[in-house]
């Protein structure tokens, strides 16, 4: 099936050029799950397991051994096994709503992993494996889903932003930050300072996005655009986002654009600290487009049975980030059988520990809703929490009673 | 050391900004044609080539990523200053204003600060074609987290930009864009002097027959007003808001308290705005004191008009004597 041969037709191109443009089949296959995302996909370590050489970009995971690969596939176990935590107790009524990252976490793992502790990555909502490799305990994040806080850690000491809900919002804000990062001349060497921020396919539909790489564009921002595209955006397909492959729309701005295999942890690490030299020297934003696949719901609100086929989930199953890690690694000898009974035991321990956390968590006091509204409080918010906490305490005292 | 200069509403603003980023290098100002041309009024005239490209950014055209870039630099440590041309392109910017900017520091219930101003010359007069005569405070000062200012003099102006750049909060700073180059509202500032604080509803004028308040251009009306009513032996006394949100409504309590009448003057739309605010908020508070319904002078509830009728449409003199009439008749 034809994906990604055909071009768009330029200025002073001819009828017949024009006449060849795609039909609108071409374009879904080109944008869609096809097997291997494309020709221009970027892929170290195939679903089998097996190694890519890759003239650009071993150099990039040069340094990574058996060790820091089974850190890796120990990172996305646990990052899952918390994930799927999250989605059981929402189930049983304990949280208000999860935002499933299952089948995402080597496109999450891989590009955190890449970071240096100095830059800021500005998740979406999506983004737990992100904020676990940024050292942020999911324990303060699950707050969030519990509906007990907004955002439960500390931004700067994580380098890590907090979650934004609305759509695309948060690039032009991560675009803003770069800038400064570049007006602060952190910018021009290895040393230099990055910003990553993740959104995905169907948040390029949106105007902020498009600012954003203007913005990123016009100001060389050291921001790596980091799309994860997971062919769903609630229930509409990538295809009612784009007639190009997303990572091509770079192309318009004038920054690299670039398709990453987002299954494959190896490559989005290796991808990703590529993007961010190109930041930290100074060259602008690169958009890099993991490929991934959202193998559950949008949210636990979503009914994913409505609107895709059984088919496309089995496909991308064959396609699993961590199976292929742990294929990688029995392959070549880089782990003992006895590592993955360890990491799965770890996994449920941390999933436990979630667990019980979350469970026990305190609900915030009812002057809380008072709390923080300004930097330099209002009278009428103060006469609003006297008010308030007056009004209870009048239970209170008819309950002593 | 006393510098007093005449100052223009405009010109005051201008020299706000200028001191603000002499004081503070982590003070941007950033819009669209603010730098070579000095904003579509002049009113950043002269800041870039003193300032330089990096702290006077001419932008790309989107009013979304003016505010969502700003948002972004405020995080890091900037306080920008961002300047809308015409209060009705602000919309495109409305999402990142009311979902980021004002959320942010609630959001994680402290821990980044929003020192952003939002610079929005606003209201009528000035004859212009559609959506650049338009009173859209009320919006903003109905979103929490963020602070609403419109100032109405000179001296305000000077001091205000620069009380809303040293603020931690965001705010939307409204500048009454047709007063923006009155040289009859010239004010002698003295630029050197330590700042006074605006944030605070002001008496402009004491009375005792009753009371008007104001905020932004209306000021200037309701003064005018309470001119023409001392010919026909009316006393009336002037507030002016200058803060929007959070309201200080304090002095006007004490005001309508002591004249028992009290006409509120906007050019909004006047259904679910801030005139429709003050009169809730008074009777509440005024309602023994009060001898007529607080009455309002505001624009009417359209959309704003052609500007061959704006006349008719933007509260006048004439109408807030008739209001007063109406409410000394009751």
């Amino acid at each position: 099936m034809p994906s990604e041969q055909w071009t768009h037709p330029e200025p002073g191109d001819g009828p017949a050029a024009i006449a060849a443009q795609p039909s609108p089949e071409q374009v879904i296959a080109g944008l869609r799950a096809t097997s291997e995302g494309g020709a221009e996909l970027t892929q170290l370590l195939t679903p089998e397991g097996q190694r890519v050489p890759s003239t650009q970009f071993d150099p990039y995971v040069a340094d990574v051994d058996d060790e820091t690969l089974r850190n890796l596939y120990r990172d996305m176990v646990l990052v899952r096994r918390a994930d799927r935590e999250a989605n059981a107790m929402q189930r049983q009524g304990q949280l208000g709503i999860w935002v499933p990252l299952l089948g995402q976490e080597a496109a999450q793992v891989g590009s955190g992993r890449a970071l240096q502790p100095r830059d800021m990555a500005f998740p979406s909502y999506r983004e737990h494996g992100v904020a676990y490799t940024r050292g942020v305990d999911l324990r303060d994040l699950i707050g969030i889903f519990r509906c007990t806080d907004h955002s439960g850690w500390d931004y700067k000491a994580h380098g890590f932003h907090p979650y934004t809900i609305v759509i695309g919002n948060q690039v032009l804000n991560a675009t803003g930050y770069a800038m400064g990062q570049k007006f602060e001349g952190k910018v021009g060497d290895d040393d230099g300072e990055a910003t990553i921020c993740y959104f995905g396919d169907g948040a390029t539909s949106q105007g902020d996005v498009h600012e954003g790489f203007v913005w990123g564009a016009v100001y060389d921002a050291p921001l790596v655009f980091f799309c994860q595209n997971n062919q769903w955006a609630i229930s509409e397909p990538t295809e009612r986002q784009s007639r190009l492959p997303l990572y091509q729309r770079a192309r318009g701005y004038g920054f690299p654009g670039i398709r990453v295999d987002g299954n494959d942890v190896l490559a989005c690490l290796a991808v990703t600290r590529w993007a961010l030299e190109q930041c930290r020297h100074g060259n602008g934003p690169v958009l890099i487009e993991a490929f991934t696949y959202r193998m559950d719901a949008h949210t636990t609100t979503d009914d994913p049975t409505r609107y895709r086929l059984s088919d496309e989930l089995e496909e991308w199953k064959l396609k699993d980030p961590i199976e292929r890690v742990r294929a990688h690694l029995v392959r070549g000898g880089g782990a003992e059988p006895e590592f993955f009974d360890q990491v799965q035991a770890e996994a449920d321990e941390f999933a436990a520990q979630l667990r019980e956390h979350t469970f026990t968590m305190p609900e915030p006091p009812p002057e809380r809703i008072f709390s923080n509204v300004y930097a330099e409080s209002s009278p009428l918010l103060e006469q609003q929490r006297a008010e308030y906490l007056s009004y209870l305490d009048g239970f209170a005292t008819a309950g002593e009673h | 050391m006393m510098e007093l200069q005449k100052l223009t509403i405009g010109k005051a603003i201008n020299l706000g900004l200028r001191r603000a980023m002499e004081e503070d290098p982590k003070v941007l100002i950033m819009g669209e044609d603010i730098g070579k041309l000095g904003g579509v009024f002049r009113i950043t005239d002269g800041l870039q080539k003193d300032f330089g490209e990096q702290r006077v950014l001419d932008t790309p055209l989107a009013e979304s990523g003016i505010i969502g870039t700003a948002v972004g630099l405020a995080v890091r440590g900037f306080r920008p200053v961002c300047e809308i041309q015409f209060e009705g392109f602000i919309f495109p910017g409305f999402d990142q204003i009311s979902s980021q900017l004002a959320k942010l520091h609630y959001r994680t219930q402290g821990k980044i600060k929003m020192p952003v101003v939002i610079r929005v010359p606003f209201g009528g007069g000035i004859g212009a074609v559609e959506h650049h005569s338009e009173s859209p405070e009320s919006l903003f000062a109905h979103i929490a987290g963020l602070k609403v200012m419109a100032i109405s003099n000179a001296a305000d102006a000077y001091w205000g930009i620069q009380e809303a750049i040293r603020s931690d909060d965001p705010v939307l700073f409204f500048e009454p864009k047709k007063l923006y180059h009155s040289g009859a509202l010239k004010m002698e500032i003295d630029t050197e002097a330590t700042p006074s604080r605006v944030a605070a509803s002001q008496l402009v004028r004491e009375g005792t027959t009753a009371t008007v308040v104001a905020y932004g251009p209306s000021v200037k009306v309701a003064l005018d007003a309470a001119a023409a009513a001392e010919e026909e032996g009316k006393s009336l006394e002037v507030i002016d808001l200058r803060t929007l949100s959070p309201l200080d409504l304090g002095p006007v309590f004490e005001s309508v308290r002591k004249t028992g009448r009290l006409i509120a003057v906007s050019e909004a739309p006047s259904e679910s705005s801030l005139t429709s605010e003050i009169a809730a908020r008074v009777q509440q508070e005024c309602f023994y004191s009060l001898e007529a319904p607080v009455l309002r002078v505001t624009g009417f509830d359209t959309p704003y008009p052609p500007a061959k009728l704006e006349e008719h449409y933007l509260p006048d003199l004439d109408r807030v004597l008739h209001a007063v009439d109406r409410s000394l008749s009751w």
